[in-house]
């Protein structure tokens, strides 16, 4: 609201009568009441992970009695809290392994539904071939099905197989332990494919055709011109989605905790949510599992912010 | 802007390593209350009728989490070394809704330890009966009140695992020598108590129903515990939904709670506080002498802040809920059926196990913990409580009924129920409002 506010007068540039809109803008969004609320906005949303953070410094004890607030008065830290979940081999413990496995389910989780985009989106955009519009269409309506709705018919394909009648066209798939985390792999990939096309398709349709024709003229097969062509331009688009898909993987609850077999594939949310214990007793560990759970998501945001941003944008302004 | 960035991500980088540097060794296992397996249940000749297995994996699926999901695991340790079997324990804190999906989904594990007999029955389709020889074991180790919530349909499926006693109100020993008060066995008594301790000017209750998501099932366990005492055959009708819930007679009881849960002169705090204070800690002014009583599970003896004792002569310890009727003798109930999914032989010699007097004698011995089983000597309980609980569980005298919430469909038992308390004890609805919002809430 108080980005509305007029600008103090002697503080203001003269506005001129022949000022666009845009420039107007501008100009109110680069003032200083502006500038003062961004930060106070920023301040308020931090708190709270703030308050995570130095929760998850403090002795158990602490937690338990006094507010995070109270380590201005007097400051009492300690590593034990992240010792404990990360490497204690009892309950509530152990979180390095989970860790782990969320590694591992997030990086072909990512790495495969891309690579399997960027594919798709050059066939839909520059390849002709019959229904192709049919088919981007169905692509892109896909994104409306909520992924709940296929988790039980998805579980069921995985662990029954498909058969009509009697005919089998798929068998079951009988994966076991860690095996499982195929299945979740596979999983993450659909669920993402669709939007990842979408985006890349739209990115790749803005390419202009000359550099294609030219490229065909010189003799490039479609698989030359993707590998030498499309992607070195796309790459923003690319690194934007991928941001996109890690974040997604990374934070993901359901999918692992629905498609994994047990303890072995567990990823870290999915374990998050039970470390209380039976009766919520353990949850002076939550602070230090939940900073645990974000801190890489967080260098991620951090040092790709620039890609974030445009991928935001990409594919959404489309001509 | 471009430095910023950069010590933004410096910052990152340094939490990072700071997560990394924590790796100092693996912590100490806290050991209160914990034990050994008794030698009796390490010995593999006690295992040998169960057979021997090679690489046969069982996939156990339950809601039992953290330090009791470890001693369960310690318990039936000895099983897996000596017949071979590897026993794959998973716990959820979300157990009624990823059963429903891995049921639906075709995946559902080879034994599920449910906590609610009527979850149970809605998969009822898809489990294996017990055997014979489960049957059996069954019948020897449980009465029949118990073995009747393993039972769909006339077909018995599934034996009970722990079971925890429900019917317990929790003092301070020393407050009531002090004070001269007579541990009440009838529920005027109760009233008189209550009544002679608040004109002493202390609050003669604690009471706190919150807990997260589940807010408010501390209060169902109240009024079960009345409709209880009223009388079991009301007490079935009234889970079994065969008497409305709106019946007059439930309306009253709720009404009896009420004389004690929403009397102004009797709650510690007032009556307003009930709903926001966790059942956890609500009880925790019993050992301040703020108030005299109350009424949780036997479980509760596991949540006392570190260095309370736990005993009859110690600093908190707890006596039956008292009874109504003269000659009554009742305990409210809660526990684990043991149901399996699939059915091979390395399932059924698991079943076996865990319907076994050596698995419940071992894991009465390797933490905290209660159970209903005929054979076990209660005196191997890891504390006083838990030997309380099991000595009432186990005698044949004892009437018990399972918690009613747990019996009753979802949309009841874990919802509507637990609303229609928290409106109660807040005063924005009375008994008979919430009463017939929870009737009309029941599914056709």
């Amino acid at each position: 609201m108080s980005v509305k506010t007029e600008p103090r007068p002697e503080a203001a540039p003269p506005s001129s009568v022949g000022e666009s809109r845009g420039e107007r803008l501008r100009r109110m969004f680069s003032s200083r009441i502006a500038s003062f609320v961004a930060i106070l906005i920023a301040a308020l949303w931090t708190i709270p992970t703030a308050g995570l953070f130095i929760s998850s410094l403090r002795p158990e004890v602490d937690i338990r009695t006094s507010g995070w607030w109270t380590v201005f008065t007097e400051s009492n830290f300690t590593l034990d809290t992240y010792n404990y979940v990360l490497y204690s081999d009892s309950a509530g413990g152990g979180l390095i392994r989970n860790l782990v496995n969320t590694v591992v389910i997030t990086i072909p989780g990512v790495i495969v539904p891309v690579a399997f985009a960027a594919m798709a989106a050059y066939a839909l955009s520059w390849i002709d071939f019959k229904g192709r519009n049919l088919l981007y269409i169905a692509i892109f309506a896909l994104q409306v099905v909520p992924l709940q709705m296929a988790l039980i018919p998805l579980l069921s394909f995985f662990s029954q197989g498909l058969a009509i009648g009697d005919f089998t066209i798929m068998p079951a798939w009988q994966l076991d332990g860690v095996n499982t985390i195929v299945q979740v792999w596979i999983a993450h990939s659909i669920f993402g494919l669709p939007l990842a096309i979408f985006l890349l398709h739209n990115f790749m349709r803005e390419l202009p055709s000359d550099v294609m024709e030219a490229a065909r003229i010189d003799g490039a097969s479609h698989s030359q011109i993707f590998r030498k062509v499309v992607l070195p331009l796309v790459t923003p688009a690319l690194a934007s989605i991928g941001i996109f898909q890690f974040l997604w993987v990374w934070n993901d609850f359901l999918v692992g905790r629905t498609f994994g077999g047990g303890e072995s594939t567990r990823p870290l949310t999915a374990v998050l949510g039970d470390l209380a214990g039976s009766w919520g007793f353990g949850w002076t560990r939550l602070p230090a599992a939940g900073f645990i759970a974000i801190i890489v998501p967080l260098i991620v945001f951090l040092l790709l912010q620039r890609y974030f941003v445009r991928g935001l944008l990409a594919g959404s302004v489309k001509g | 802007m471009s430095n910023t960035r950069r010590l933004m991500c410096l910052a990152a980088a340094t939490s990072a390593l700071a997560l990394a540097a924590t790796a100092c060794g693996a912590p100490d296992d806290e050991g209160e209350g914990r034990g050994e397996v008794p030698d009796e249940a390490q010995d593999c000749a006690n295992y040998e009728d169960y057979g021997s297995f090679d690489g046969e994996t069982v996939h156990i699926f339950g809601s039992i989490l953290d330090t009791e999901g470890d001693e369960m695991v310690e318990a039936w340790s000895y099983f897996e070394e000596c017949t071979g079997i590897t026993i794959e324990y998973e716990g959820s804190a979300e157990f009624e809704a990823d059963m429903t999906v891995r049921v639906d989904g075709g995946n559902a594990p080879d034994i599920a330890l449910f906590p609610q007999p009527g979850l149970m029955s809605n998969f009822a389709d898809a489990l294996v009966p017990a055997s014979e020889e489960v049957t059996a074991l069954a019948t020897e180790g449980w009465s029949e009140d118990w073995l009747q919530y393993g039972t769909i349909d006339g077909t018995f499926y599934a034996p009970p695992n722990s079971g925890n006693a429900k019917s317990f109100i929790w003092y301070s020993p020393a407050f009531f020598e002090e004070g001269g008060y007579e541990i009440p066995t009838t529920w005027d008594d109760l009233i008189a108590v209550s009544d002679e301790i608040a004109a002493d000017g202390v609050a003669p209750w604690c009471v706190g129903f919150e807990n997260a998501g589940a807010t408010g099932w501390p209060g169902t366990d109240w009024i079960e515990d009345i409709v209880l005492r009223e009388g079991t055959d009301l007490y079935d009708q009234w889970a079994n939904h065969e008497i409305p819930f709106n019946d007059e007679r439930i309306v009253a009881a709720i009404e009896k709670a009420g004389t004690i849960v929403t009397n102004e002169d009797y709650v510690f705090n007032g009556t307003d506080t009930i709903s926001s204070t966790s059942f956890q800690e609500a009880g925790f002014p019993i050992l301040e002498g703020d108030c005299a009583m109350y009424r949780m599970a036997s479980f509760y003896g596991a949540m006392w802040p570190e260095g309370t004792e736990v005993a009859e002569d110690g600093d908190v310890f707890a006596f039956r809920f008292p009874e109504t009727n003269e000659g009554d003798n009742t305990m409210l109930i809660g526990g684990e059926f043991v149901a399996a999914f699939n059915d091979n032989e390395a399932i059924e010699a698991t079943r076996q196990f865990l319907a076994s007097e050596l698995y419940h004698n071992a894991r009465l011995q390797t933490g905290p913990w209660s159970t209903a089983h005929q054979g076990v000597d209660p005196s191997n309980a890891t504390t006083p409580i838990n030997e309380l609980a099991t000595e009432v569980l186990t005698d044949p005298e004892v009437t018990v009924r399972f918690d009613a919430s747990d019996l009753m469909p979802g949309e009841v038992g874990a919802s509507s129920f637990w609303t229609g308390v928290v409106e109660w004890v807040d005063g924005s609805k009375d008994a008979q409002e919430i009463a017939d919002d929870i009737e009309n809430s029941w599914p056709q």
